[in-house]
């Protein structure tokens, strides 16, 4: 599309350019994130009110076939729903109905709306709220969006936690100070976390849960940190509920969970000579695990295609940590304030850009031609066809790669196709 | 609304972006938000295409639904032909942009490009994938070949003598079930009767391709779903015969070969005569014997649900005891065939009737797709995929077509080895007590220990629901165990209703058998 690129200054913080691109993007919707919140919140259900084609993206997201019976599933909006033969409201009830009966197992269902849904201005949230109260013995009801008008990928979760916020009970103890930390996390990562900041007498909560009863409270004394860099409305409804955002880097690498944890201990005032006795093992650890990828990576250039919003900070992990050379580091939203301190720690030579105009930053990433490209999977395969060598972005959002135990993996994730690529012969 | 949890076909414009795809240089604009993008994954993953599709999204956004959309597609289709050079176009919307009610063929027609522009409506809340590349691929036909086709009731001029006839082959697109091997197959088999391959579409044509389809003898319908409406159209307008025998199986390849004969007007012997498939002798070897009468449950796509039934009752000696389709459009052959084997079909997309048909029949063989694959599996019992939805196993890197006699071949072992080896299965039989071939154990070929487990839970589920009929003794029990675990279902079943009929309240060992003469087979 014909869209201007223009360079603009940076409203907050640093005064880096931003290019802003507008035009077609490669990216998923927000409904692709149910693919692995509906495996953490262990007795959530997922309902899309949405078309085929949001079923058919959640199953082709997910890249697998159904094991188990998987608590997500679409209510397909048909012909006669439109035209209106059909009441919308009575037909979502009746849906609900028989999901329930199926499923007597759910305790939290959230109605997720779609591109679809939004469009007909089908009011979701006021559906909630009347099976809600209808329901509220057996199963709570809440609605968020993850329309692809409205979010992009990992904004799903963004809405969804968005919604989970609302729901937190309110903190008893008004003057206990407690940490929350917020984002979807791998159980084990989450653990790892928990044993670090309890260990320097932190008392920790997460969001979301694993059980939906299990929601943390919250309150003025809350004081949270962001685990991943995609929770703008999460973050803006946490503080409107009385929570003090800690600023950080985002916990990737030995640098950056370091001063993620660094944060929260600050704030917790707990004393640098504890804070150093928990964490120093594991940073030795995480620390030997990078080494170990460093004569792969240093020195390599890598190019990132928007995807997650995860980019900016794994960009500064790989080049501060892995000494790798980013060209441009594309994500689909820029939240300048949360990433600040990930912009900060990024060589101002580096392009960073926003929004996308997928066939421009392919004449860009040809141009360049790096040594990787993070990309989705659409794309993958047709660079790897031209020659170049690709990380599927997806990945990093599906693998644990936050903290110390799991920085080596990180760095693994990125080494393994260059490593591949070294050794075939065919 | 339905309450969908899995989906056998996408939307339709995935079906219209499965034909361009197929073609050679024909660009498709869509308007969608972005997120329908992730479709190009199942091209490039699922497929592993070098390229990406050809289609650009217009990914509109909320903040531009206040403002103008259709400035966003106009921009997007420019763009794209500017960039893309295509020599024709495809423009429509999908779900989300329907509703917009933005006129893609409107704002394509103004903007007036030097090219064919084919507009197509696709009713995303009525219709599915195969229809939508069905009725892509007729309208791209009548726009391209439309402006060749001669005035109404001018005869076809006769071949030149010495000639070879030409047809055209007509369906297989990108993401198709096994097209790419089956066209090899197929145009192998028309070469052997001295037909020549004009055009193969959508797959490996160019838009100048389509536009002298009229220009062959006749059309192969290779797969109805997406080719019948253009062949009927081509019949129509260029009196164009179309040889509609789908050769997958060996008598449906023996039929097609004779269909082919008669509207090319060649002779047939030479292809007959070859030796064709192994699969009619390896059918009639002694070893093949303990295939007869296996129960067999078949579901997919209409066309290979129909030839797989055929195969299963002809060539195979299977007893068909299930069948359906996700089809509606071709609901009304499926049901045919069905009540042909004494049976109902089985019509739906909703992969859980599916499960509970398969689970209620117990078959000891399921044909079907990747979903009743996973059915299968969690049931225990063997399973061999014949139709899309596809999946990156459905693209082997070796030739693997469904059609022809290599494709009766390949059919033969693909249905054949996922099932426990004849002695065996006798082995197993007689010694239920066996060490090592205890309750659960796996064909020793298979030896997925997961597999027997899900067998052996499934069996556990349906034992242990509420018993209100007859009791049962515990040496009847006892002897009940001793009947191999794949079966023993369907026999506590059966016992159960004989007893109930004749009001035995106690099952005794005497009772096991005598239920075992009522119902042996």
């Amino acid at each position: 599309m014909n869209a201007p690129v223009f360079p603009v200054g940076n409203e907050k913080g640093c005064d880096r350019p931003i290019l802003q691109e507008r035009g077609q993007r490669e990216v998923f919707c927000g409904l692709t994130s149910i693919v692995w919140l509906h495996r953490k919140i262990q007795d959530a259900f997922f309902l899309v009110i949405g078309s085929r084609t949001c079923a058919h993206l959640i199953q082709s997201a997910a890249g697998v076939m159904i094991f188990a019976e998987p608590r997500f599933a679409t209510a397909v909006i048909e012909e006669r729903d439109l035209a209106g033969r059909a009441d919308l409201h009575d037909e979502l009830d009746s849906v609900v109905g028989r999901l329930l009966e199926r499923r007597p197992d759910i305790k939290l269902l959230f109605l997720v709306g779609s591109c679809p849904s939004e469009v007909i201005k089908l009011d979701l949230g006021r559906a909630a709220s009347r099976l809600d109260a209808k329901l509220r013995e057996r199963v709570r009801v809440l609605a968020y969006s993850g329309s692809g008008i409205e979010t992009t990928f990992t904004q799903g979760e963004d809405a969804c936690l968005s919604a989970l916020v609302a729901e937190m009970p309110r903190m008893a103890d008004e003057k206990g100070a407690r940490l929350l930390v917020v984002g979807s996390l791998a159980d084990v990562v989450e653990d790892r976390f928990r044993v670090l900041l309890e260990g320097m007498g932190i008392p920790v909560d997460f969001l979301p849960p694993r059980l939906s009863r299990d929601l943390p409270p919250v309150g003025p004394g809350t004081r949270f940190l962001l685990a991943q860099p995609f929770l703008g409305e999460t973050a803006r409804a946490l503080e409107e509920r009385g929570a003090k955002h800690l600023p950080a880097p985002f916990p990737f690498g030995e640098e950056g969970t370091t001063a993620w944890l660094g944060a929260a201990a600050r704030s917790f005032d707990v004393p640098q000579a504890r804070f150093e006795d928990v964490t120093a093992p594991a940073r030795a650890r995480a620390r030997a695990g990078i080494a170990r990828h460093r004569a792969a990576l240093e020195g390599k250039s890598i190019f990132f295609f928007p995807d997650s919003q995860l980019e900016v900070p794994l960009a500064r992990f790989l080049s501060r940590e892995l000494g790798m050379k980013p060209v441009e580091v594309g994500t689909p939203y820029l939240h300048r304030k949360h990433l600040a301190d990930d912009l900060d720690l990024l060589a101002s030579d580096i392009l960073v850009s926003e929004g996308q105009d997928v066939d421009r930053q392919l004449d860009r990433c040809r141009s360049a031609a790096p040594d990787l490209v993070v990309c989705g999977l659409g794309l993958a395969n047709p660079l790897e066809a031209e020659g170049l060598t690709t990380k599927w972005s997806i990945e990093l959002v599906f693998s644990p790669v936050h903290g110390y135990e799991h920085a080596g993996d990180l760095a693994e994730l990125f080494a393994r196709p260059l490593g591949r690529r070294g050794r075939l012969r065919v | 609304m339905q309450l969908t949890v899995w989906t056998y076909e996408g939307p339709p414009h995935v079906g219209a972006m499965r034909v361009c795809t197929g073609l050679e240089d024909v660009h498709y604009v869509l308007h969608a938000p972005q997120g329908d993008t992730y479709a190009d994954l199942l091209f490039t993953m699922i497929e592993r295409r070098d390229r990406r599709p050809p289609v650009t999204y217009t990914t509109f956004q909320a903040r531009d639904l206040g403002r103008d959309t259709a400035d966003i597609f106009r921009a997007a289709l420019l763009d794209a032909y500017d960039r893309f050079k295509p020599a024709a176009m495809v423009v429509g919307a999908s779900c989300t942009a329907e509703l917009l009610q933005d006129d893609p063929a409107g704002l394509a027609a103004a903007a007036a490009l030097p090219i064919p522009v084919c507009p197509v409506e696709l009713p995303s809340y009525s219709k599915k994938e195969n229809w939508g590349a069905a009725e892509t691929f007729y309208r791209l036909v009548r726009t391209l070949a439309g402006p060749h086709a001669p005035a109404p009731g001018t005869p076809r001029p006769a071949r030149a003598a010495g000639v070879r006839p030409s047809c055209n082959i007509l369906g297989p697109t990108a993401l198709g079930f096994r097209h790419r091997d089956d066209v090899i197959e197929v145009t192998r088999l028309l070469d052997l009767l001295g037909v020549d391959v004009a055009v193969t579409a959508p797959s490996g044509a160019s838009a100048a391709d389509l536009a002298r389809l009229g220009a062959a003898d006749f059309n192969v319908v290779l797969y109805p779903e997406i080719a019948g409406s253009a062949a009927q159209w081509l019949e129509r307008t260029f009196g164009q015969p179309a040889v509609r025998t789908v050769p997958i199986g060996v008598g449906a390849t023996r039929d097609f070969i004779a269909e082919v004969a008669r509207v090319a007007g060649v002779d047939a012997s030479a292809a007959l005569a070859e030796a064709g498939s192994r699969l009619p002798w390896y059918s009639r070897s002694v070893d093949s014997t303990y295939l007869t009468g296996k129960r067999v449950f078949i579901f997919g796509d209409a066309t290979h649900v129909l030839a797989a039934a055929r195969i299963a009752e002809e060539e195979l000696g299977f007893s068909v005891c299930g069948i359906g389709t996700y089809s509606r459009e071709f609901a009304r052959d499926v049901r045919a065939c069905a009540e042909r084997l004494g049976l109902e079909a089985l019509i739906t997309d909703d992969y859980l009737e599916v499960e509970a048909a398969i689970a209620a029949l117990r078959p000891e063989l399921v044909l079907g797709t990747q979903m009743e694959r996973h059915v299968a599996k969690r049931l225990g019992v063997p399973c061999s995929v014949i139709s899309a939805p596809v999946h990156v196993q459905d693209f082997p890197a070796r030739h693997s077509p469904q059609c022809g006699f290599e494709g009766a071949n390949v059919i033969f072992d693909a249905w054949v080895h996922p099932l426990m080896m004849g002695l065996e299965e006798h082995l197993l039989g007689m010694f239920r007590d066996d060490f090592e071939f205890k309750n659960g154990a796996a064909p020793s070929h298979l030896g997925h220990a997961p597999e027997a487990q899900g067998a052996r839970a499934a069996e556990t589920a349906e034992t242990a629901a509420p018993q209100t009929g007859p009791s049962w003794s515990e040496d009847a029990e006892k002897e009940l165990r001793k009947i191999p675990f794949f079966v023993r279902g369907k026999a506590r079943r059966n016992t159960e209703a004989f007893a109930s009929e004749r009001s035995i309240p106690v099952i005794t060992v005497e009772a096991l058998y005598d239920a075992k003469a009522h119902f042996g087979r």
